[in-house]
């Protein structure tokens, strides 16, 4: 009964995997995280529902509030390191290494 | 066999009870020199010279004291205090023995501070000379009062301390320095074995005072521990008193300032061997032991080796040092042979104290006036600048060559008599030294006062002040008849019975015996040779080249030569395979360690390219594998 909820969180988990990997523009890169997380959440919700208790909307509640700070520092980051290097592309911010 | 030993009584009160003072005299001296530095210099002289006299006063008070008791009675022991808790109390001995080395030690150690006031006159560091002169009295006393061995031991590595500071007093030389260090380390060797002469001892009897061994050893008692005892003790004299195989580092100290020659290694301190021998001559070296042999044989050897070196040597003191080495070997000849020869033994040490000393200090003399030159080849007729250098130079001359009736001709050929009576062969060759130190001694004397001058430009002679020829002329009153009171009618045979003990017969003194014609006959031929080649024919101001034997004299028998290869050589290639494999066994090791993680981490961290999305498809490879993992192991 709920398993189309699970391919669906499923699904939407993988496409926003893939375009973490394979995008460049920050910007799409953090709608991918957000869609990772929704996925989450939606599973959360449909185990919640599966099982019968609450827990699992109560923890989606968390993952939004988490997710809703998470936008607030990444944006801000994005941002940021858009003023600085005319570029929103996540391979041009490579300094941090070897 | 021989006469029994005098038991050791103890003693309180008296000037006796006070004979620490005598160690304490000049030790506060040195104390007060070093500590005080430079505020002493205006009368730091005067306060060394105060202090030994002091030493010297309290010797001879005890002396008398001493010769007050009857003869059973003479040795005495003054309890201190108690050094180590359950094993060595330090305590002194005063007996005919080391009351004798006291009265030497402090006699001639202070005609020899005196000496030094004008000796040293010119040189800025004085004070620090007079401070390590009273070190060393000090240490010598304490070497030869001390009533066990570790005090004794304590004095022989102090006045080895004093003899390295000394060598080593003019230390802006390289030679000096060098000859300080080599001093130091050959006596080192022979400190190895009287330590573990020692360490036996302890385990043997569980007693290292003199007064304890007395009790435990019967007389003559003889096994392989009392042997190797014995040789141990021996090592320790060769080394302290330039033995041969441990002669070398002696010609070397001669670097140190003339009155250090005199004093050190001349008089006193290179002659603590032979007071080790003859203290530990009951115990260890009983008449007849095969160690006694040993003592003899090296002393016989050495009395030949030091001639012969003694022969070849330009530089007056090392013509002189070589002469040391040979009268010393007399001694231990003479220690080597029992209680008969003890006595002319440390007869012969006294008188030697007093001739070389005068012989030395006339050495110091004649370089006071000639700026320092040492080679006798630039000297000649010195006698009429010099007349009482000279005077005095020439007595000790005729002492050590054994003139008659001089003190050298009675306690040198009492040594030679006895020899020839227990070890004629070893007594033989002691004959044939004498004949040598004829020839040496009268070059000596030919080339630096008679003939030709062959003076540097720069050279005045000039007499020496009259601080340094009145103690000269002491010491050549010395040489005169100090030898014929010992010996005559046995005196100092029969004052230190209760010591060491006596000879059964009481030998008497031959004037016309086969070994002391033998010798006189020798002595002359051998200076009639040197008046031949030195004092009647032209000496060259330029060292001749020399023959095969002349060189082999001048290289010290290549005793250098030989240490050199037997250990210095060895030494060295051990150090440097040492180095080798501390470079490049250890050190590689570490270094090889850590270069390898320096490497492979610079290579691992190539990983981190600072491409955001490659971190990522790790994370998500990573979370993928451990969640395959989990599946598999079926935990979900």
């Amino acid at each position: 009964m709920t398993t189309h909820y699970l391919i669906l969180s499923g699904l939407l988990f993988a496409i926003g995997a893939m375009g973490v990997l394979i995008r460049r523009n920050a910007i799409v890169v953090f709608m991918c995280v957000e869609l990772m997380l929704n996925a989450c959440n939606l599973a959360f919700v449909t185990f919640s529902r599966q099982v019968g208790n609450l827990e699992g909307q109560i923890i989606a509640f968390f993952v939004m509030v988490v997710a809703a700070a998470e936008v607030v520092v990444g944006l801000a980051i994005i941002v940021t390191i858009f003023r600085t290097r005319r570029s929103a592309s996540v391979d041009d911010a490579n300094l941090l290494k070897y | 066999m021989e006469s029994q030993i005098a038991e050791i009584a103890q003693h309180t009160g008296g000037v006796i009870g006070l004979s620490w003072l005598m160690i304490a005299f000049p030790l506060v001296g040195a104390f007060v020199l070093l500590v005080f530095g430079r505020f002493t210099n205006r009368w730091g002289h005067l306060l060394g010279v105060a202090m030994s006299l002091a030493s010297f006063a309290v010797a001879v008070l005890g002396f008398f004291e001493l010769i007050g008791f009857g003869e059973e009675e003479r040795r005495r022991a003054v309890h201190l205090y108690e050094f180590i808790p359950g094993m060595v109390d330090m305590g002194l001995l005063i007996d005919p023995l080391s009351i004798s080395f006291a009265l030497l030690i402090t006699g001639v150690g202070s005609l020899i501070h005196i000496y030094s006031i004008g000796y040293m006159s010119h040189d800025e560091h004085r004070r620090r000379f007079f401070a390590y002169l009273n070190l060393f009295v000090a240490a010598m006393l304490l070497l030869v009062l001390a009533d066990n061995y570790v005090g004794l031991f304590i004095g022989w590595e102090g006045v080895g301390l004093a003899s390295y500071l000394l060598i080593g007093f003019w230390q802006f030389k390289p030679s000096a320095a060098v000859a300080a260090k080599k001093a130091f380390v050959v006596n080192r060797v022979g400190d190895f074995g009287l330590l573990v002469g020692m360490f036996v001892i302890w385990t043997t009897f569980g007693t290292l005072t003199f007064q304890g061994l007395g009790e435990q050893i019967t007389p003559g008692t003889e096994n392989g521990t009392m042997l190797a005892i014995g040789l141990l003790l021996l090592l320790g004299a060769c080394g302290k008193s330039a033995q041969l195989p441990l002669q070398s580092w002696l010609l070397d100290a001669m670097e140190g300032p003339t009155p250090v020659s005199a004093l050190i290694h001349a008089a006193t301190m290179v002659t603590a061997g032979v007071y080790l021998v003859v203290r530990s001559g009951a115990f260890f070296f009983p008449e007849g032991s095969g160690a006694a042999l040993a003592v003899a044989v090296v002393g016989a050897a050495t009395l030949l080796a030091g001639a012969i070196i003694g022969c070849a040597k330009d530089d007056i003191k090392k013509g002189l040092a070589g002469s040391t080495m040979s009268q010393i070997g007399y001694m231990m000849l003479g220690a080597g042979l029992g209680p008969a020869g003890y006595a002319f033994a440390i007869g012969h040490l006294i008188t030697h104290g007093f001739f070389k000393a005068d012989l030395f200090l006339g050495a110091g003399s004649v370089m006071h006036g000639m700026n320092d030159e040492v080679d006798m080849r630039k000297y000649g007729g010195l006698r009429k600048f010099m007349p009482v250098t000279f005077a005095t130079f020439f007595i000790g001359y005729l002492a050590i060559i054994g003139f008659p009736l001089l003190s050298g001709y009675f306690t040198k050929d009492g040594i030679i008599e006895t020899a020839v009576h227990h070890q004629p062969i070893l007594g033989w060759l002691a004959v044939l030294g004498a004949g040598i130190t004829g020839f040496y001694m009268s070059r000596m004397v030919f080339m630096t006062f008679f003939g030709q001058k062959r003076w540097a430009d720069d050279a005045h002679p000039h007499e020496s002040p009259s601080v340094m020829t009145v103690p000269l002329m002491v010491l050549s009153l010395g040489a005169l008849g100090l030898g014929a009171y010992l010996v005559l009618s046995n005196r100092l045979m029969l004052f230190l019975a209760p010591a060491v003990g006596r000879p059964e017969e009481l030998p008497a003194f031959h004037f016309t015996s086969t070994p002391g014609l033998a010798t006189l006959a020798l002595v002359a031929v051998g200076a009639a040779f040197a008046w031949m080649r030195y004092g009647r024919a032209e000496v060259p101001s330029v060292q001749p080249r020399g023959s095969f034997l002349t060189t082999f004299a001048r290289r010290d028998l290549y005793g250098d030569a030989l240490n050199e290869s037997l250990f210095m050589r060895p030494g060295q290639w051990l150090t440097r395979i040492a180095v080798f494999f501390d470079n490049r066994g250890i050190d590689g090791l570490v270094n090889g360690l850590a270069a390898g993680i320096g490497g492979s981490s610079g290579r691992l961290r190539r990983i981190q390219t600072g491409f955001a999305r490659t971190y990522a498809l790790s994370i998500l490879i990573g979370a993928a594998l451990l969640t395959g993992a989990l599946l598999l192991v079926g935990n979900i």
